[in-house]
């Protein structure tokens, strides 16, 4: 039950764009195009579930030696060198895969909401009915994989409107980025629809 | 301009840069560390100033936990001159809209509110975030009630408390808080009381 | 260029925010009202001035191989040593913007300049480019904070001048959004056609 929780909220309520506003960057930049918004989705995900995974690990490493103030500089030179590795290998083993999702990976790093999940699954308490504790190893890489796909869905829901807007006509002043943080703006109130939902 | 990479200057280069680093940082958690244990203390002494009236002695110091089912409740036990001027609890609930929120709150010895000071919050800025008195006069509703004539639940639950508007949410959740505190006032009570 | 011509690109003709489109993230998330705007502003500027000037003075003896590697480990403990002054100097500052602090990290402005201007830019350049592009963004995201704080709060800078509530929905996510939309539409049309 708990895990539904997780997902539910990381995916609908609490969605990482558009009410957490993490992942903007990417949100904006490469949503042109439907196929190029799953591509970065999935790149993403497979990102976010073995960086939470890793750094989960490490936070318990880092509480035990008492050096939490090291999270940030221990965190941030994983995820980098996490995206390499998954480069790497992705190049060794499956190359179809690394055409897919390769030139989406550099993309990654510098991509807050791996970094903001993987701080935010550490340091915040979330809520299950009454009850309030820290999530455990399982439920973190949930969270962090549900949050992924949660950033998914927003890109790939934008991404079909903006294929949209491309074919309308739309005043001088607002074509390109202003207009597609506008229309990000309804979206984000359509998705608070879901709040009050766990 | 940069050098040419060859693997023993770039292991080096990395090395080098994460050591000084990571020394500098040892050093200025070490030079902060106490200065943030102060602010975090000073914080807790001024929503304790908050809630009570006038005292004397560092209720900081006096604090005692208090078990309220199996939550330990933060007392601190505030005095002027030797007499007991009242308790601030740190209560909490964890039925906010955005996960715990955690109160102050004030009794007088006879177990009257005296104020409320909200600690730390996760509610919506513009709407649940009105319990803060910084931010609408809805905290004020309950200086100077006791809980034993005042029902501790939101009006649309048959209770006293006037909800804020759009935000019932945290109004319970508020009001959960303050219940948990008067269970924890009422247990020093009883101790007291065993003592005499 | 001039010193001064430095600094002023980054605040209009270069101005991450309405031009460049870089950190999103921080600029939405942290514009609740204008004293946050600028918080997050003057704290990204800190870093982006530091970085700078360290990276320009580091860049020279780095291999081009590890060199992004290196910038984000210095940028990472800058962030570090902010967040530890933060906490003894601004604490409730510290509280309000949160997860936003760590992640300026990956705030692309700061790395973007690291790569782009003080790597092969002396160090006096390099740190009027930060303040440059710092004021810059910190100037888009206080007018960003103002707006969502006018229409959503009814207040400027803290100051209440509207009795009850504004449109809430600019305190909430949709706001943030539409809000940056209109004022990059004003940009485009009132200073971007004058300065081509």
């Amino acid at each position: 039950m708990e895990y539904i929780i997780l997902i539910i909220s990381a995916v609908f309520v609490n969605n990482v764009v558009l009410s957490q506003f993490l992942g903007i960057c990417p949100f904006l930049g490469v949503s042109n195009k439907v196929s190029t918004a799953i591509g970065m989705s999935g790149a993403v995900a497979f990102v976010m579930a073995i960086s939470t995974l890793v750094t989960y690990l490490l936070q318990q490493l880092l509480v035990a030696l008492q050096i939490e103030f090291m999270q940030t500089l221990v965190f941030i030179l994983v995820i980098a060198s996490l995206v390499q590795m998954v480069e790497i290998v992705l190049k060794k083993i499956s190359p179809s895969l690394y055409q897919a999702l390769g030139i989406f990976l550099p993309l990654i790093t510098t991509n807050c909401c791996v970094l903001g999940v993987a701080i935010m699954v550490v340091s915040k308490e979330f809520t299950f009915g009454d009850q309030v504790h820290m999530l455990n190893l399982a439920q973190s890489v949930v969270y962090a994989t549900a949050c992924a796909v949660g950033f998914g869905l927003a890109m790939v829901i934008f991404a079909g409107i903006r294929e949209q807007l491309e074919l309308s006509e739309v005043p001088k002043a607002f074509r390109g980025v202003p207009i597609a943080l506008v229309t990000a703006g309804i979206l984000a109130m359509a998705f608070m629809g879901f709040s009050g939902l766990v | 301009m940069a050098k040419v990479s060859s693997f023993r200057n770039m292991v080096l280069c990395l090395f080098l840069i994460c050591f000084v680093c990571s020394g500098l940082l040892a050093v200025v958690n070490a030079l902060t560390q106490e200065p943030i244990a102060a602010v975090n203390l000073a914080k807790t002494n001024q929503s304790i100033a908050a809630v009570l009236p006038a005292f004397d002695n560092e209720p900081s110091q006096d604090q005692f936990d208090v078990m309220v089912g199996s939550d330990a409740i933060a007392v601190y036990p505030a005095s002027l001159q030797g007499n007991l001027v009242g308790y601030a609890i740190k209560t909490f609930s964890n039925k906010g809209f955005g996960g715990r929120i955690t109160l102050m709150v004030g009794f007088l010895p006879d177990g009257t509110i005296y104020n409320t000071s909200v600690v730390s919050h996760g509610e919506t800025p513009g709407l649940g975030d009105k319990m803060d008195a910084s931010k609408s006069n809805f905290s004020e509703q309950f200086k100077g009630v006791h809980p034993a004539n005042f029902r501790l639940a939101v009006k649309k639950d048959g209770g006293d408390i006037d909800a804020i508007t759009a935000s019932t949410i945290t109004s319970r959740a508020f009001a959960d808080a303050l219940k948990r505190a008067y269970e924890a006032y009422q247990l020093i009570e009883k101790t007291n009381e065993e003592e005499l | 260029m001039g010193k001064l011509k430095m600094i002023t690109r980054g605040i209009i003709q270069e101005n991450p925010t309405f031009v460049l489109i870089l950190g999103m993230c921080p600029t939405l998330g942290t514009t609740i009202s204008a004293i946050n705007g600028m918080g997050m502003g003057l704290a990204t500027t800190f870093v982006l001035i530091l970085s700078n000037m360290v990276v320009s003075l580091i860049a020279g003896w780095i291999p081009s191989k590890v060199r992004i590697p290196s910038y984000i480990v210095v940028i990472a403990s800058l962030v570090t040593i902010l967040q530890l002054l933060m906490q003894v100097f601004v604490p409730s500052l510290y509280e309000t913007l949160g997860l936003f602090i760590p992640l300026i990290v990956v705030n692309c402005i700061v790395l973007g300049r690291a790569e782009a201007f003080a790597n092969r830019n002396t160090v006096l350049n390099s740190a009027c480019d930060g303040i440059g592009t710092g004021l810059g963004f910190t100037l888009s995201l206080t007018v960003l904070g103002l707006v969502r704080e006018v229409l959503g709060s009814g207040s400027a800078f803290g100051w209440k001048f509207l009795e009850g509530d504004g449109i809430l929905a600019f305190v909430l996510a949709p706001g943030a959004f539409i809000a940056l939309g209109y004022l990059m539409v004003l940009y485009n049309k009132f200073v971007k056609s004058k300065i081509q």
